[in-house]
């Protein structure tokens, strides 16, 4: 089952097109990262999973081909948007009231042992809690519905890092008991220890999709004189990295590829492998046995 | 490279039965209560001097009436003396009635849907099982009931409030002033502002500036119906007898010479007319109406003083037209408040 399945999916605010072609398929039993530099058009694409906003062009399904928003969607899908929003004048206890009366399950005693857990007390107004706490109370609110797939939209920008590694704590505990999890964020790092499927946005469209795993192994980082990197100019070089004496290269390669004499071969890390893609718009890396592999590189050094 | 997932079949093509509306009822009390004890208060507080200024003014005129002989100076002195001190407070009490449904319309129409797009949380409440067009219309329905219905209360103490003041021809039901804080012309008002605000409050996405916009819209809605609209509810009568029964409502007056129209009776052409026609002596009489007045002097010269009047038996139906034009209007007001909500992106 696919949690969120896209196609030909585009979103236009006025003339210009904060999504397009938009094609993907995130299977579910992950932990999904979306990532890509501001305005790329994660916000948007999340805001069309979870049916907040309607698609200009194309369609998108969830949870295994119910439409965005639609009541099933509704049902199945938990949504943080950014910034935590929860109604400041209300208390935590009061949230979760509202909560459950908004959805069909809701899971009280997990919530109220949560809260309790984080030392929140129910009687605390949501204006009055931390960021940290605002963001672990949206974030129980939104477990407590037992959801079938979470949508956080960075979830974690606005917290200090014990609150950060906090939330995530609970995100992956949450996906280990076998919720699926989309989210977005800026803070790399973060990504490298729960993400293990990735999508990469760039200018509204998706620059890199596929298991974390899988994007690993099939890129390594070649170093060697830097005289000679002009001669990978054929292979599916992603980015290059020049120094004095050495260049770096990371290609589209696996273990198997042989490396050429005078080379190293490192295998690549998540950071690394975002890091280069994002630097080089663009390169593509895409899963599909309808894209040729040609088809998706660049050449980076000539 | 992974190869595309499988799309998978969709799981039992099931919609879930919705979340029962009557879960809705807790919500937008426990969201809203703040602002619905404070027109509660506002209201109560009104109510009880109302009552306790009422009672006075009942007792007052019982005593008005009592008097015998009713046409001796000493009875005539209470009446002057009853007009003098309640006319007053009943005005003052109509003008700041006549503020309670923008009030309402701005404090509690205004934010309903105004707060969520400016802090974010209909991205929450938007997200919810339960569906965003059923939350808008559970929540709007909701209190739109409860702000029309006490306000409908609240127009029948003010009906018994302004019972002698009608007794003694201090005013009538017609006078705008109090037409639309009776009968069912105030709920239907207070509806229409929180209509207003609501649809404010969804289009302007900011609060303060949804409570300028329903202040001013409702104001300007609420002068056009008085001052323009209400006439036409129905074809005026017409008469040239000079005195109308005293529950009517003179909508307009002319004169007329050989039957034909000559010029309103009021601004610069009846001024102009006067000084031409009744030029020296005659024309500088003590009233309007009295010997040797304009009025006078006009029919002298052939002209007759014509009233388009609505009687005061069109009372309720003038009423039933007010507040179905409102409850028609309140209710595309928020149909289309709830079609933003449903259309609108994030």
């Amino acid at each position: 089952m696919n949690v969120v399945e896209t196609s030909g999916l585009g979103k236009r605010y006025g003339r210009t097109w904060a999504l397009h072609e938009c094609a993907l398929a995130i299977p579910a039993g992950h932990v999904t990262a979306l990532v890509g530099p501001n305005g790329a058009g994660k916000t948007t694409l999340l805001n069309l999973a979870v049916g907040l906003a309607e698609p200009s062009a194309g369609a998108v399904t969830v949870l295994g081909g119910v439409p965005a928003g639609s009541p099933a969607a509704l049902d199945g899908i938990a949504f943080v948007a950014q910034d935590a929003p929860v109604y400041k004048n209300l208390s935590a206890g009061d949230m979760l009231h509202v909560t459950g009366n908004l959805n069909h399950r809701f899971d009280r005693a997990y919530a109220q042992d949560r809260l309790a857990e984080l030392g929140i007390p129910l009687k605390q107004k949501a204006g009055r809690m931390s960021g940290g706490q605002q963001a672990q109370l949206a974030l129980t609110l939104a477990l407590a519905r037992r959801p079938r797939l979470l949508v956080l939209d960075e979830p974690v920008a606005m917290l200090d890092p014990i609150a950060r590694h906090d939330f995530m704590a609970t995100v992956l505990a949450a996906a280990a008991d076998g919720v699926s999890v989309l989210l977005s964020s800026h803070v790399l790092a973060e990504l490298e220890r729960v993400a293990d499927y990735l999508i990469l946005l760039s200018k509204g469209r998706v620059q890199v999709a596929g298991q974390v795993e899988d994007l690993l192994a099939a890129h390594r980082m070649l170093s060697g004189p830097a005289g000679e990197a002009d001669r990978y100019a054929d292979r599916p070089v992603v980015h290059v990295r020049r120094g004095e004496a050495q260049a770096h290269l990371l290609v589209r390669a696996g273990a198997q590829n042989p490396v050429p004499d005078g080379w190293e071969a490192h295998p690549v890390g998540l950071e690394e492998l975002v890091l280069a893609y994002l630097r080089e718009p663009g390169a593509a890396a895409l899963p599909g046995p309808a894209r040729g592999r040609g088809a998706t590189m660049t050449e980076v050094a000539r | 490279m992974t190869a595309l997932t499988v799309p998978a079949r969709a799981e039992r093509d099931v919609s879930p039965r919705p979340v029962p509306w009557r879960r809705m009822a807790w919500v937008t009390w426990r969201q809203h209560r703040i602002a619905l004890a404070g027109v509660a208060a506002l209201l109560g507080a009104f109510a009880v001097y109302l009552e306790l200024s009422g009672l006075q003014m009942h007792h007052a005129y019982a005593a008005l009436i009592a008097c015998h002989p009713a046409d001796s100076t000493a009875c005539q002195d209470a009446g002057a003396l009853f007009t003098g001190s309640y006319g007053i407070k009943g005005v003052i009490a109509a003008i700041l009635l006549q503020a309670v449904p923008a009030l309402i319309g701005a404090f509690i129409g205004a934010p309903v849907l105004g707060r969520e797009m400016e802090t974010g949380t209909f991205r929450y409440a938007w997200t919810q099982g339960f569906g965003r067009w059923r939350w808008a219309l559970a929540k709007l329905v909701l209190l739109a009931a409860v702000v029309t219905a006490a306000a409908g209360a609240f127009s029948l103490l003010f009906s018994w409030y302004v019972q002698p003041l009608f007794a003694v021809g201090y005013t009538i039901p017609f006078t705008p002033m109090v037409f639309d804080l009776r009968g069912v012309a105030f709920a239907a008002w207070t509806l229409a502002a929180f209509a207003i605000g609501a649809l404010a409050g969804m289009l302007i996405r900011r609060v303060v500036p949804a409570i300028a916009a329903t202040l001013a819209g409702y104001a300007g809605l609420a002068f056009a119906a008085g001052l323009f609209l209400r006439q036409y509810y129905t074809t005026p009568l017409v008469t040239n007898k000079p005195d109308l029964p005293g529950s009517a409502w003179a909508v307009s007056q002319w004169y007329a010479k050989d039957g034909k129209f000559a010029f309103p009776a009021r601004g610069s052409q009846l001024v102009d007319a006067v000084m031409q026609l009744c030029h020296g002596g005659t024309g500088r009489g003590p009233g309007i109406s009295g010997p040797g007045s304009p009025a006078q002097c006009l029919t002298q010269h052939g002209y007759t003083l014509w009233t388009n009047y609505q009687p005061g038996s069109r009372f309720w139906p003038f009423q039933w037209i007010e507040g179905g034009w409102l409850l028609a209007l309140s209710v595309l007001l928020i149909a289309v408040t709830i079609w933003l909500v449903r259309r609108r992106a994030a």
